[in-house]
């Protein structure tokens, strides 16, 4: 397949856009080829059975608002005619995670309760990114309510795919965005980060994956799963393209009360400095991982697979040749805590956040005879929700039940400030450890295939693993590619810094990035663009 | 058999006269509006948004709060989620504090009749919102979002108060409160004002408490005076009839004036209370604080004491004088601007401006006639150049014309008639006009010189000074005939 202008950078797109040297409408248009030579048919929750097309096809899109798209592709060539600036993002194809409200379009979590829903209002980021200049061509495809890692889980089939292997999933619950983003259907994507829901994605599709920190980026407008821990922020190609997004969509808003007050840095400056003299620590306990054995249940020790722990071990390696210092040895003692405390403090935030769709004001609504209220809410919930949001319903309904809340979710909080001391002691400028940032693997294993892990429910959230104690802790993240395996799928890494140190964490990225831009695998595409 | 008392607390639900509701920025108050006109997506929950609180909200709390004697306004506060569902729910669960309020060990000492004080007190005070309406019509089941995301303050009396009438002054006197402090229209028909009573009986002497039972929906004074009386008595039946009280939740019915039972009380629900994560830890620093309690007036009972002490007014007048601050702050002006004696002030207060009030629907701090224009007014007449009739016509002319009392006396010719020699050629005319009523005089009747002042007074236009003109009448009808 062609390249075309969608393959582009953001930076690029935008600098050229604003110079009057690319129409952006031509850039909409190229992204909407791709989206029709590589998507499939969207996800739709009357799919029916699958055909054979649909296994070599991503099926990233629910939604595509192609004519939407064009209005803001015109305005945008408009305004620069007319010798305007229309921001930083003039011009670039964007795919939002279907868990964002976008007005006048369904917004659906991926979910056949809110399938009839069409938002009336913008969600803050998204809103900012299109003040930017930014082209919206559609809402991607996630795991229900984000309730997942693989994408398996959306009531809107067939799910995404894995572009670099569509037998394989694109991770999740941000795996439309990260599809999309690396077959070239869009140039960013926002997505949405509560346990790994951004990085994890990232990391399988070979594309960059940044969880700010909490309150960094709004969550107004973002459909709550865990409200504690939901962070949105940028999928992108490269980490000087997420670093504009975020710039953009970074930055107290007064319908946030948990957005922070902190001054937004001003990124590109960061990116232009070296990494000489960062201390940045590898920590045993991100490569070998206690996990439960699925059959038995039984707490195993079980090491990261080989080829990524090898890609990590080459990253230090190409970081200290610039002038870091490794740090090896630094115990991260709580992080195998992540995922059972995840579980709970979750649940309970995500059964009380899907209390409000109970068939009254809007989305779905049982049809046929309904006696009382209840009967309502029994049809209403127990026919348009999907498994996942069942069993976190249940499970957050009982280990908030008073008399386990205790037990489960104030003792879940107790490890949760547990996780986040691990961070403040080897991050604290005064201790033993000093470090500016950990440099980790994303994910244990890179992308497995369709229906490997879907219904092990336990197993599933193992692959956030590495990713969850940076959610519990607030504290950024970012994902890069460093690699293929031996099949061709992609492996990513994971640089993880205290709050607010977005600017450090990009800069070490971009790194690594350009430390690697002569490797041969930069030049392998993936599969669906032959 | 024995007697019984009985044993109240009050759960009660305050609707903050903000501008806007507690999380979001559509107007607080809906009356009078359509259903769900006053609504946005954040108070009717719509997927995705998100609460940002009120601080106007707060601070009128934090006034309550001191009002009420607090023993600590919470320099750290948190607001919960109660989950539960119900269709005027629109997010499923209730923002409300739970178990950090803002404030914590208050108390009211209730005045009674008696002259003793009834202490109540109040276990804690907290922020909430409000839900919507649920309307039952012709089978169908109808929501008006409009009152979601209202400000309320829920305060909960401790087991203090013995009787039906003394929950009515309680809530009385915190209506009282809660208009005097600007924070709250009151209004009980309006539901500003909310009250749930939880009664039950014991012997005099006892410390235990019996099961109680929760009476819901009563929208007046009256009403929960009525139903809290009613309770009692059955309560007394089913332990006379050797019948065990049950923890019921009633509610009144207005029209029959009967209790009926709403649902039995042996489970609790379980709400589920978890921190709200989408709001920050409510935080009440001393300056904040100390900038709002510089708005705490002085209360209503306060004032009422300082009035009887400092002016020595009867406990009566100074009860009336405070009812309503705008009402005390008015008499306070007008005492100043008179120099005289107070109850004098008072005295044309209560008859008059009350009276004026009244007619006009307004309250005191809505008048053009202005305190300095009363205590004017009352210095006019003191002087005797106005006489008492023609001061209380000038109320309502100063308040028709926003004009001072002077002014109009002097344009208006409102002067009294003093001069004698005027006044007795009015009386000359009375006379001429009236033979026979002078003959009957004459004869005897000396009841008669009230009607000859009321002639000579309606012939003045109502100026004469009535002293005077009696003294002239007496004077030429005592004359020899000729």
């Amino acid at each position: 397949m062609n390249r075309g202008l969608c393959d582009l950078s953001a930076v690029e797109i935008a600098e050229r856009v604003r110079q009057g040297d690319l129409r952006a409408v031509d850039v909409l248009d190229s992204a909407l080829d791709r989206i029709r030579q590589v998507d499939g048919r969207p996800g739709t929750t009357t799919a029916g059975q699958a055909l054979a097309d649909d296994e070599i096809t991503v099926h990233a899109f629910i939604t595509l608002t192609p004519d939407r798209a064009r209005q803001q592709a015109e305005a945008i060539d408009r305004q620069v005619a007319a010798g305007a600036d229309p921001g930083p993002l003039a011009g670039v194809p964007l795919a939002v995670k279907d868990i964002f409200c976008v007005r006048g379009t369904r917004s659906t979590a991926g979910s056949r309760i809110l399938e009839p829903f069409v938002s009336p209002y913008t969600a803050t980021p998204v809103e900012r990114l299109e003040a930017a200049g930014a082209v919206t061509v559609g809402k991607v495809n996630l795991d229900e309510f984000t309730f997942g890692s693989s994408n398996e889980s959306t009531a809107f089939q067939p799910a995404p795919r894995n572009p670099w292997d569509p037998a394989c999933v694109p991770g999740g619950s941000s795996g439309g965005s990260a599809a999309a983003v690396a077959a070239g259907e869009a140039v960013l994507s926002l997505g949405t980060d509560t346990a790994g829901s951004i990085r994890q994605p990232a990391a399988f599709c070979g594309v960059v994956g940044l969880k700010p920190t909490y309150g960094r980026v709004s969550r107004y407008g973002l459909i709550a799963f865990a409200s504690s821990l939901d962070c949105p922020g940028p999928v992108a190609r490269s980490v000087a393209d997420a670093a504009r997004m975020l710039q953009v969509c970074a930055g107290v808003d007064p319908r946030d009360a948990t957005s922070a007050r902190v001054p937004v840095p001003d990124y590109s400056q960061e990116l232009a400095r070296d990494v000489r003299g960062l201390r940045i620590g590898l920590s045993p306990d991100y490569f070998r991982l206690k996990y439960p054995d699925p059959a038995s249940g039984v707490l195993a020790e079980q090491a990261i697979h080989p080829e990524v722990e090898a890609a990590v071990m080459r990253a230090a390696e190409l970081l200290a040749r610039q002038g870091a210092e490794i740090v090896e040895g630094v115990p991260m003692p709580n992080t195998h805590f992540g995922i059972p405390a995840y579980f709970v403090v979750s649940r309970v935030e995500a059964a009380s956040n899907l209390h409000r769709y109970d068939g009254v004001k809007y989305g779905r609504r049982a049809r046929g005879d309904l006696p009382d209220v209840q009967t309502l809410y029994r049809r209403t919930r127990g026919g348009a929700f999907g498994l996942q949001p069942k069993l976190r319903i249940l499970m957050g309904m009982y280990v908030s039940a008073e008399q386990y809340e205790k037990d489960y979710y104030q003792r879940a909080l107790q490890v949760r400030t547990m996780i986040r001391r691990d961070f403040e002691q080897v991050f604290d400028p005064a201790g033993d450890y000093r470090l500016n940032c950990l440099l980790t693997a994303t994910t244990p294993t890179t992308a497995f295939e369709m229906n490997a892990v879907y219904g092990d429910s336990v197993l599933m959230q193992y692959a956030d693993l590495l990713t969850v104690a940076a959610d519990h802790a607030g504290i950024p993240g970012i994902s890069v590619p460093a690699g293929l395996d031996a099949r061709r799928r992609p492996i990513g890494i994971q640089l993880l810094g205290p709050d607010f140190s977005e600017g450090m964490v990009l800069r070490v990225a971009q790194a690594f990035e350009q430390a690697t831009a002569d490797d041969p695998w930069r030049l392998v595409r993936p599969k669906v663009l032959g | 058999m024995p007697d019984y008392e009985a044993v109240i607390g009050l759960e009660t639900h305050i609707q903050l006269n903000t501008q806007s509701k507690i999380f979001c920025a559509c107007k607080a108050d809906s009356w009078g509006a359509e259903p769900n006109t006053n609504i946005c997506p954040v108070c009717t929950g719509l997927p995705g948004v998100l609460p940002t609180l009120n601080r106007q909200a707060v601070e009128k709390a934090i006034l309550l709060a001191s009002a009420m004697q607090a023993e600590s306004i919470q320099p750290l506060s948190f607001f919960a989620r109660k989950n539960y569902f119900y269709p005027d729910l629109p997010k499923g669960y209730q923002i409300s504090q739970y178990d950090e309020p803002l404030a914590r060990g208050g108390r009211f000492d209730l005045p009674l009749p008696s002259g003793e004080c009834r202490r109540v007190t109040i276990h804690k005070l907290h922020l909430e919102e409000d839900a919507g309406k649920t309307v039952h019509a012709g089978g169908r089941r109808l929501i008006d979002f409009n009152r979601c995301g209202v400000p309320l303050v829920e305060m909960v009396t401790g087991p203090d108060l013995r009787s039906a009438e003394e929950a009515a002054f309680y809530l009385i006197r915190l209506r009282q409160l809660l208009r005097w402090l600007g924070i709250s229209e009151a209004d009980m028909e309006r539901g500003h004002l909310r009250c749930d009573g939880n009664v039950s009986i014991r012997v005099p002497g006892e410390t235990v408490l019996n099961p109680k039972t929760e009476i819901k929906n009563v929208n007046s004074i009256d009403a929960l005076r009525e139903a809290i009386a009613a309770e009692i008595s059955r309560q007394i039946r089913e332990v006379e009839a050797g019948r065990p009280i049950r923890p019921w939740t009633l509610e009144w019915d207005e029209t029959t004036g009967t209790l009926r039972k709403m649902r039995s009380k042996e489970t609790e629900a379980d709400y589920r209370y978890f921190r709200e994560p989408d709001l920050l830890p409510l935080r009440v620093d001393e300056a904040w604080k100390a900038r709002v309690l510089a708005q705490l007036p002085e209360l209503p009972l306060a004032r009422r004491q300082r009035f009887v002490e400092q002016y020595g007014l009867p406990a009566y007048d100074a009860e009336i004088l405070t009812e309503e601050r705008s009402l005390s702050d008015y008499f306070e002006s007008a005492v100043a601007a008179y120099g005289g004696e107070p109850k004098a002030v008072s005295n044309w207060m209560m008859n008059d401006v009350l009276r004026l009030l009244r007619e006009r629907g307004l309250s005191a701090g809505d008048l053009k006639l202005r305190p300095a224009d009363l205590a004017q007014i009352i210095q006019l007449v003191d002087k005797r150049q106005i006489n008492a009739p023609t001061g209380k016509a000038l109320l309502d002319m100063v308040e028709e014309t926003g004009q001072r009392p002077a002014d109009l006396v002097a344009s208006e010719g409102l002067g009294q008639v003093a001069d004698t020699g005027a006044l007795r050629a009015l009386a000359e005319a009375v006379l001429a006009e009236s033979p026979d009523q002078v003959a009957a005089f004459r004869a005897g009747k000396a009841t008669l010189i009230g009607w000859f002042v009321g002639q000579l007074m309606r012939k003045s236009g109502g100026k004469a000074d009535p002293n005077l003109a009696r003294q002239v009448l007496e004077a030429l009808l005592h004359e020899p005939a000729g």
